[in-house]
């Protein structure tokens, strides 16, 4: 048996640092079965309760084995809604995989290679869907279309439920689209995934807005017995410190935004983003990774990643800081931005330069005494500071909820950061009918645990309803 | 897809249009904002409402052909669709309490001052606008504006219509002369709005400006739209578009306007070539 995780074809970073390609390739066929062949089937099934969704992990890869991957893709499509994009997008490593019996002693299986093989297997082969019920009379509204959202509207769709998603902006997808790059996850299959979505009947309207085109409780008027809320993470942290209002200066959401949905990127596109030289980005996240790659894909000739703790505390994964590193993202490390720097020609007040950015003033930290997260407590080393040059700096340091649900709902309630509470295991929140998950409940966390939620939320959604109509 | 209805050209660089979108036009109120784009692939802009009809299920927006996509907006006809429109967003005007108040509008930004006079005077308030413009063609909503003010003044630049001078004229006088504003609402270009509240400064009146930065998602979520006001971080799209004038950092805001100055120019150009037209200034 081989100990090591069968390689899956990328492309050369030189190359796919100068486009918006995909980087990954994903497995042949061959190297699909022989990397499910790995695979112990061991009886406990560790990897599945390591997977927010619960996919049945050992027995879709043992069909892969047997060469079914349309078998295959059936069993994950059982429990996960999105397979394509979550074998894209998963942090694998701390889930699944994490729990992997053969990677006691050696790499586990590589799960998520293997699920993207089959959903894009299915996706190639675009075989005819299986039958939904028919409509069970009972109108849900989802509030978001990004993957708590469509997750949610997926599993509802499945038992019969009238589904309606409320997208704020004009496509379907969140994060999906305004967030994660083409190159490491393409729109297509986010596109694909909301049309699979509307044609087992779930309706997506876009441009709406709830909490401003509408309210919640305008959605129970119009006859939705449940809303779910998965609106998402909102509003952009900044640090306070001087200069972050100077043009030049992005949060991760507005560069990434301009990028992915709007196509900055394109020759031809109407919306534009700063082509940089020399681009900072301040994070340690996914987010900032990124935005390190895409600044890359932009054009800059240097990009660096600015984070105050070192490389062992880095929360981005680690496929994703590698792939960063090949392309060429510059790590500083263990260093904190005390200033963003503009420019200013003292003798002509009209210069057009000025009051973009010219530099980044950092300190240097050293790690101290754990916090209460048991992380490293990065401490300020007085003096140490410099300037890096910098036209572009880009903050991706998380985000604070969106205050437009909470302040149109009343009953529902937040916590002090503002996130919507819920009850853990059903996703309820203190308003009868009302229903919330992802990064809104949260704040900034991954793709598949917004999805857990939105699967969690639906099942409770139907048992909510179900109680209801027995009680009638 | 959002229909346009109806389409008027206000003056040689502005066009009013109303849009059918019934769920926008039930809820808008004056000092709130849509954000709309005009082709498919088009950029994302937010304009502030003119007003809105909720039997029709129309909403009016009244823009300046200032650049690409306002050029590209310009040059589609009644019948004609948009493929998005979405809205209202931002916080509505707050008018309460207010019983005596001016209304200062500078050019386009009558548009959006107008529902605002009006909401004023519907409410019971007593309401004076000053409203200015270049020259005598730039000249608009005159008769709206009278309609629903105790007094009207109309300024222009060069003195071609009304008097001769800025917003600010007017407002001083009546300041001087002893009139006593609960309020002054301040809409139009920066340096109007800025101008507008070193007027009222000597006499404490409050200030309520509109804030108009470059946006993309409108909702939230980009952070594009941010402002300092009084020392603080703030997002037009959710915490605004009005705030008060004194806490605004205009030299700031005017700056992040500018941030994409070349490429507004280059596509502006490139639609004036493409739509063999002028812009009007």
């Amino acid at each position: 048996m081989k100990t090591c995780k069968t390689q899956m074809p990328v492309r050369d970073p030189e190359e796919r640092a100068r486009d918006f390609g995909e980087v990954a390739l994903g497995y042949t066929e061959e190297l699909a079965v022989a990397e499910a062949q790995r695979c112990l089937n061991c009886k406990n099934r560790p990897c599945v309760e390591g997977c927010p969704v619960n996919v049945s992990i050992p027995e879709f890869i043992s069909k892969m084995v047997k060469r079914d991957f349309e078998g295959a893709y059936n069993i994950i499509s059982e429990n996960s809604s999105l397979p394509a994009v979550c074998g894209r997008v998963c942090p694998q490593e701390t889930q699944c995989e994490s729990k992997c019996t053969l990677g006691i002693k050696f790499e586990p299986v590589a799960i998520g290679r293997l699920e993207r093989f089959a959903a894009d297997f299915h996706n190639a082969a675009s075989p005819a869907e299986p039958e939904y019920p028919q409509f069970n009379g009972h109108k849900v509204a989802v509030v978001g279309s990004g993957p708590s959202g469509l997750s949610c509207a997926g599993e509802l769709a499945k038992l019969g439920y009238g589904v309606t998603v409320f997208e704020a902006l004009h496509i379907a997808g969140g994060v999906l689209v305004y967030g994660i790059p083409e190159f490491r996850l393409p729109k297509e299959i986010v596109a694909r995934e909301t049309k699979r979505l509307e044609a087992h009947g779930v309706t997506i309207k876009t441009n709406t807005v709830i909490g401003k085109t509408f309210t919640v409780d305008e959605l129970f008027e119009e006859g939705y017995e449940a809303v779910f809320i998965g609106s998402g993470a909102g509003l952009p942290n900044f640090m306070g410190i001087p200069g972050e209002n100077l043009k030049g200066v992005y949060s991760a959401n507005e560069f990434l935004t301009r990028v992915n949905l709007m196509k900055a990127y394109e020759k031809d596109a109407q919306t534009p983003v700063m082509r940089a030289k020399n681009v900072a980005v301040v994070g340690g996240g996914n987010v900032a990774m990124d935005a390190a790659r895409t600044a890359l894909r932009l054009g800059a000739e240097s990009v660096r990643i600015v984070y105050r703790r070192s490389m062992e505390e880095l929360p981005a994964r680690k496929e994703e800081v590698e792939h960063a590193r090949e392309e060429g993202v510059i790590f500083d490390l263990l260093r904190n931005p005390v200033e963003i720097c503009g420019y200013l020609n003292p003798a002509d007040p009209r210069d057009p330069a000025n009051g973009f950015v010219r530099a980044l003033k950092l300190i240097k930290c050293e790690l101290g005494e754990p916090d209460e997260k048991g992380r490293r407590r990065p401490v300020e080393i007085a003096g140490s500071e410099y300037e890096t040059e910098a036209d572009c700096v880009i903050m991706a340091i998380g985000t604070s909820p969106n205050p437009l649900i909470k302040n149109t709902t009343s009953g529902l309630e937040v916590n002090r950061r503002g996130g919507i509470v819920v009850e853990e295991k059903t996703g309820k929140t203190s308003r009868e009918g009302v229903f919330a998950g992802g990064d809104a409940v949260t704040g900034a966390a991954t793709v598949i645990l917004a999805m857990g939620a939105g699967k969690t939320a639906a099942k409770a959604i139907d048992g909510y309803i179900r109680s209801k109509v027995q009680k009638r | 897809m959002f229909e346009i209805v109806n389409k008027v050209r206000l003056n040689p660089g502005v066009t009013m249009m109303d849009i059918y979108a019934p769920p926008v036009a039930r809820k808008a109120q004056a000092g709130q904002f849509i954000i709309l784009r005009a082709e498919a692939d088009g950029e994302r802009i937010p304009l502030t409402v003119a007003g809105c009809d909720p039997q029709r299920g129309t909403v009016k927006i009244i823009f300046q052909i200032a650049g690409g996509t306002t050029l590209r907006l310009d040059n589609k006809n009644a019948g004609d669709c948009l493929p998005d429109f979405v809205g209202p967003l931002g916080c509505p005007t707050e008018t309460d309490g207010i019983k005596k108040a001016c209304v200062a509008g500078g050019g386009v930004g009558c548009a959006i001052a107008l529902p605002v006079a009006r909401k004023l005077a519907s409410c019971g308030a007593q309401v004076d606008s000053v409203t200015g413009f270049r020259n005598k063609d730039a000249v608009i909503l005159e008769r709206e504006f009278s309609a629903c003010s105790k007094k009207l003044f109309v300024m222009t630049d060069d003195g071609s219509y009304g008097k001769k001078g800025l917003v600010t004229a007017p407002i001083k006088e009546e300041l001087e002369s002893g009139t006593r504003y609960d309020r002054i609402f301040a809409i139009g270009p920066l340096v109007m709005m800025k101008a507008v509240v070193e007027t009222a400064r000597p006499y404490g009146i409050p200030v309520t400006v509109s804030m108009n930065p470059i946006m993309i998602d409108g909702t939230g979520m980009c952070g594009g739209c941010r402002l300092t006001v009084g020392g603080k971080t703030r997002f037009a799209c959710v915490d605004g578009p009005d705030f008060d004038g004194y806490e605004v950092d205009f030299d700031e805001a005017a700056a992040r306007l500018s941030a994409y100055r070349d490429f507004e120019l280059a596509e502006r150009e490139k639609c004036c070539n493409l739509f063999k037209k002028e812009i009007y200034r």
